[in-house]
């Protein structure tokens, strides 16, 4: 048992993080389940979509062969739509709201139909928005992920300028350095974000860390507004015995590392447990198997019906031949020499009802053992609760309070994952347009 | 087990369903394949004089991901020679004696040519003719085919002509290019015909190619109206048929009903109107001459149900519940009833009744999903929602009378009774 990289060849690993959701074969793919869209009035898809893109709408136009158009409805919605297409858990947003399911039929692969459109146009480059004429003023935005780049897209398109600090190399937030490798590839990440900002009017500055490289106060003097997209941090501490030992890692590290530096350079354990039974603990779990972990373990709390991720994700955990363990909590870590050994957890029941409404996990006093050399933190993530507090802004813990998208500091405004605590791309998206809509009547009253 | 022969003028078929005069009736080598699937008979491909063809000849429409909901062509009669096309035909009547054999004719449009043509025919033991008055391009500006068909006076002397020379019996086919076709089918029949034939193809141009401007088909950068047939036409085959039907001249004689057909449903729709046989082309031509067995397991099976012994207990039946709309009950009312169980809620209903009806659906709103339920007082009983609802028998229509008793409209009128108010 070792924590290694490089276990697999290389054939191994473009396999294994080949795309989970390929698109469709041809143009007559698209067409037949374009053709079986209703086109809803008042559809619960869109209304089921953070976003409120119109997809009746845009699968019409793939049906009238108006792909451009497609594009544009969706782009209207969400600048993004082109990674939604790849990353949105649909099965609980759009397709899980498809009137197909009140049949029993299967929903209209909406997604699948949204990458066709936006691939085609981001392939080719289409030019489908023009910007308003400058109209004077300045915008800085804090972070280049979905939150930042939707509010930057709005703002640029209605003539305003914005400049990106974002403390990354790359753009895209955790689309780049987040999410699973087998649903958006690096390249795929870097070419949303240059499609994005073809718009003109967009600079990042990559490499500039607020509160490092630059400060609240000189963008304050130098920018109409601010908007604050910085997301959140990383994984939540355990609070347990024997979390600094060697082979315990922060999920968000482990994932960033393999979408930063490919995945022959990441090392991954023979025997992996994983806390947690959200999308990133998903996420973790199926990727370190993919990287060549033999056995992969999923601890969770609570019982499946009160787990966050989707059952479409935890089915990839369950495909990917992850084990899976409800009603346990971490309690320990043990080990040899600063070396992980053993996670011990303990036995949980189900008590009362807690604040999210779920029933909350009880410690049952027993405990049991499971041999591991590596444990991978995933419960949940911590915003950036210090350099809010070092700026004065009103915050729960660190998320930023906002009041119709402005923060308690004047000028600046916030949305996303950092205020929200973190939800989906998506949510992200949304939240930088209602973002740019504040900040519009901000600057023109 | 029903009977589905069919005896069309002392001609019999097993069955009623017979092909078309088409590409698919065009060689020896078709048809028996034909009969080999189980046709019930054939009509010839048009023989007349040889004639050459273009390419390319076909265009269609197609309709939300389904091909060739209308077809068209711009092909001729046949373009073989007469005697090898003769030669076949007494072939496959020989290999299969029991199936219909109709040969279609359009002759140069004088008489020696049409009495040659049919003692030529006759003697390869052909069962009957059927006339080719509705081609309605190639033959047109020689004359022949749709311009004899629009033009009674024409389709008349042309019909004299055959009757005195044929000794089979003679189906005239019928153009559906003339604002009503029953004054040539009237025409025909005081000629003598035996019996009539319709529709044969409307002409359209099913479309431009958007990067050529070129309308289809497209024969080396130009097109001409070709002949529309395929599914979307049957509604008005249906329509002319019952015309001829319903006519007291034209309605006396057998008639073999064409256009759209596909499937045993539309055959027996045919019937219902007053066709004894029926006859196929698109649909075989696109699916090939398989279609014909659940034909005839349809028609058989909807017999047994219905307890038909023979088509001709059913044939014409619904050709008296066309009538005026004078004549039609006004107290007669229906009101739109929406099944909330088996609602999807993807408010198709509403939207059309709200932008283009009568605002009779009520939408209340929820999120995803919202509900839909009939405004009865408002509800005119149109038909739209039901008719645009995706879930079989989620939406019915009910019977609410307005009176006990029928009245039309001229009593309406001369009781003077009240009109909409808004
Ligand atoms: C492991 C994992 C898997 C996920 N999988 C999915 C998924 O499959 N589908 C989905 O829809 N969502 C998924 N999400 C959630 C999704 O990635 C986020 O909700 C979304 O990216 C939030 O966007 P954001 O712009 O608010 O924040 P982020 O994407 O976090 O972007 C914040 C940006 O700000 C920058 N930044 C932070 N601090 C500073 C600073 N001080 N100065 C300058 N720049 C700074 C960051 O580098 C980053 O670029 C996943 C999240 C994780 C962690
Ligand atoms: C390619 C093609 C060629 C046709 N040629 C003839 C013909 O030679 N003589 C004729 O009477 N009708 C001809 N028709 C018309 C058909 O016999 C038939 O009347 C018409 O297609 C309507 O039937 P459908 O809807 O089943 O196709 C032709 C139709 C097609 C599609």
């Amino acid at each position: 048992m070792a924590i290694s990289n490089n276990k697999l060849t290389n054939d191994q690993y473009s396999d294994n993080f080949s795309d989970i959701h390929p698109p469709f074969e041809n143009k007559t793919a698209a067409l037949v389940d374009a053709n079986r869209c209703l086109f809803c009035y008042d559809a619960p898809c869109t209304k089921s979509c953070p976003t409120s893109i119109n997809i009746p709408k845009f699968i019409k136009q793939i049906s009238s062969d108006n792909i451009k158009g497609s594009a544009h409805t969706i782009f209207v919605s969400n600048i993004m739509g082109a990674g939604c297409s790849k990353v949105c858990p649909v099965e609980k947003l759009c397709e899980g709201a498809c009137v197909y399911n009140l049949l029993e039929e299967e929903p209209i692969p909406i997604a699948k139909l949204q990458r066709y459109s936006t691939e085609q146009a981001m392939e080719n480059k289409w030019k489908l928005f023009d910007r308003k004429p400058s109209r004077g003023k300045k915008v800085a935005i804090v972070g280049a992920g979905p939150a930042g780049l939707s509010c930057a897209h709005v703002l640029s398109r209605e003539g305003i300028d914005v400049t990106i600090y974002e403390k990354e190399p790359k753009g895209g937030g955790l689309m780049t350095y987040g999410i699973a490798a087998y649903k958006v590839t690096p390249e795929f990440c870097e070419d949303e974000v240059n499609y994005i900002i073809s718009i003109g009017g967009i600079e990042i500055k990559y490499n500039q860390t607020l509160g490092k490289d630059v400060s609240l106060e000189q963008l304050q003097n130098s920018y109409d507004a601010v908007y604050l997209g910085i997301g959140v941090g990383v994984a939540r501490q355990l609070d347990i015995p024997g979390e600094e030992m060697e082979g315990v890692v922060d999920a968000i590290g482990f994932i960033y590392n393999l979408r930063a530096n490919g995945f022959p350079s990441v090392p991954v354990g023979d025997k992996v447990a994983v806390i947690g039974m959200g999308m990133t603990a998903i996420d973790a779990a199926t990727q370190a198997k993919r990287l060549g972990a033999k056995e992969v373990t999923l601890v969770y709390r609570r019982t499946e019906a009160e787990k966050p991720c989707t059952d479409v994700e935890l089915d990839i955990a369950k495909l990917d031949g992850c084990k899976i363990i409800w009603l346990a909590a971490p309690a320990a870590i043990k080990g040899n020499e600063n070396k992980v050994t053993q996670l011990i957890c303990s036995k949980m029941k189900l008590g009362e009802p807690d604040a999210s409404g779920r029933r909350s996990p009880v410690d049952t006093g027993e405990t049991f053992t499971l041999d591991v050399d590596m444990v991978i933190k995933a419960a949940g993530q911590v915003p950036f609760m210090e350099l809010v507090d070092q700026y004065r802004i009103n915050n729960k813990n660190g998320r930023i309070t906002i009041d119709n998208n402005a923060t308690s500091v004047k000028g600046v405004f916030a949305g996303g994952d950092c205020v929200n605590g973190g939800k989906e791309v998506v949510d992200a998206v949304q939240a930088g347009k209602d973002g740019a809509a504040a900040i519009l009547k901000y600057l023109f009253p | 087990m029903a009977d589905i022969s069919a005896n069309f003028l002392g001609i019999k078929s097993p069955n009623p369903f017979w092909l078309a005069s088409a590409p698919p009736t065009d060689k020896k080598y078709n048809v028996l394949r034909a009969f080999e699937a189980g046709w019930g008979g054939v009509v010839w491909k048009t023989l007349g004089s040889q004639v050459k063809n273009v390419s390319s000849r076909y265009s269609s429409v197609d309709f939300n991901g389904g091909r060739v909901m209308g077809f068209n062509n711009i092909e001729l009669i046949s373009d073989r020679p007469l005697d090898i096309n003769l030669k076949e035909i007494a072939e496959c009547v020989k290999l299969f004696p029991d199936r219909a054999m109709i040969v279609s004719l359009m002759a140069d449009n004088d008489k020696e040519s049409w009495h040659e043509l049919i003692k030529k025919v006759e003697d390869t033991g052909a069962h009957g003719f059927e006339l080719n008055f509705g081609c309605p391009h190639g033959m047109t500006e020689r004359g022949m085919g749709a311009a004899v068909g629009q033009d009674p006076v024409i389709a008349k002397m042309v019909v004299e002509w055959v009757m005195e020379a044929a000794t089979i019996p003679v189906i005239t086919k019928l153009t559906p290019n003339v604002h009503s076709v029953v004054p040539t089918g009237q025409a025909c029949v005081e000629a003598g015909t035996n019996a009539l034939s319709l529709i044969n193809t409307i002409q359209s141009v099913t479309g431009i190619d958007l990067d050529t401007f070129v309308p289809n088909p497209n024969v080396g950068g130009k097109s001409a109206f070709g002949g529309y047939c395929g599914p979307a036409v049957k509604p008005i085959a249906l329509k002319m048929l019952t015309t001829i039907a319903q006519n007291p001249v034209t309605g006396k004689v057998p008639i073999s009903g064409i256009g759209g057909i596909s499937t045993w449903k539309d055959a027996v729709e045919f019937m219902l109107l007053g066709s004894t046989t029926v006859q196929v082309c698109t649909a075989a031509m696109k699916h090939g001459f398989r279609i014909v067995e659940d034909m005839i397991e349809g028609l058989n099976n909807w017999m047994d149900e219905k307890g038909f012994r023979t088509i001709n207990d059913f044939i014409g039946k619904s050709v008296n519940t066309l009538t005026n709309w004078e004549d039609l009950d006004i107290n007669y009312h229906i009101i739109a009833r929406i099944d909330q169980d088996k609602c999807i809620h993807c408010g198709l209903c509403y939207i059309a009744c709200e932008d283009t009806s009568h605002q009779s659906i009520n939408l209340a709103y929820g999120k995803p999903y919202n509900t839909y339920s009939v405004k009865e007082e408002e509800c005119v009983g149109c038909n739209l929602c039901k008719l645009v609802c995706p879930v079989e028998n989620c939406i019915t229509m009910e019977v609410h009378r307005k009176g006990e008793e029928y009245l039309n409209w001229k009593e309406f009128q001369r009781q003077g009774l009240p009109l909409n108010d808004h």
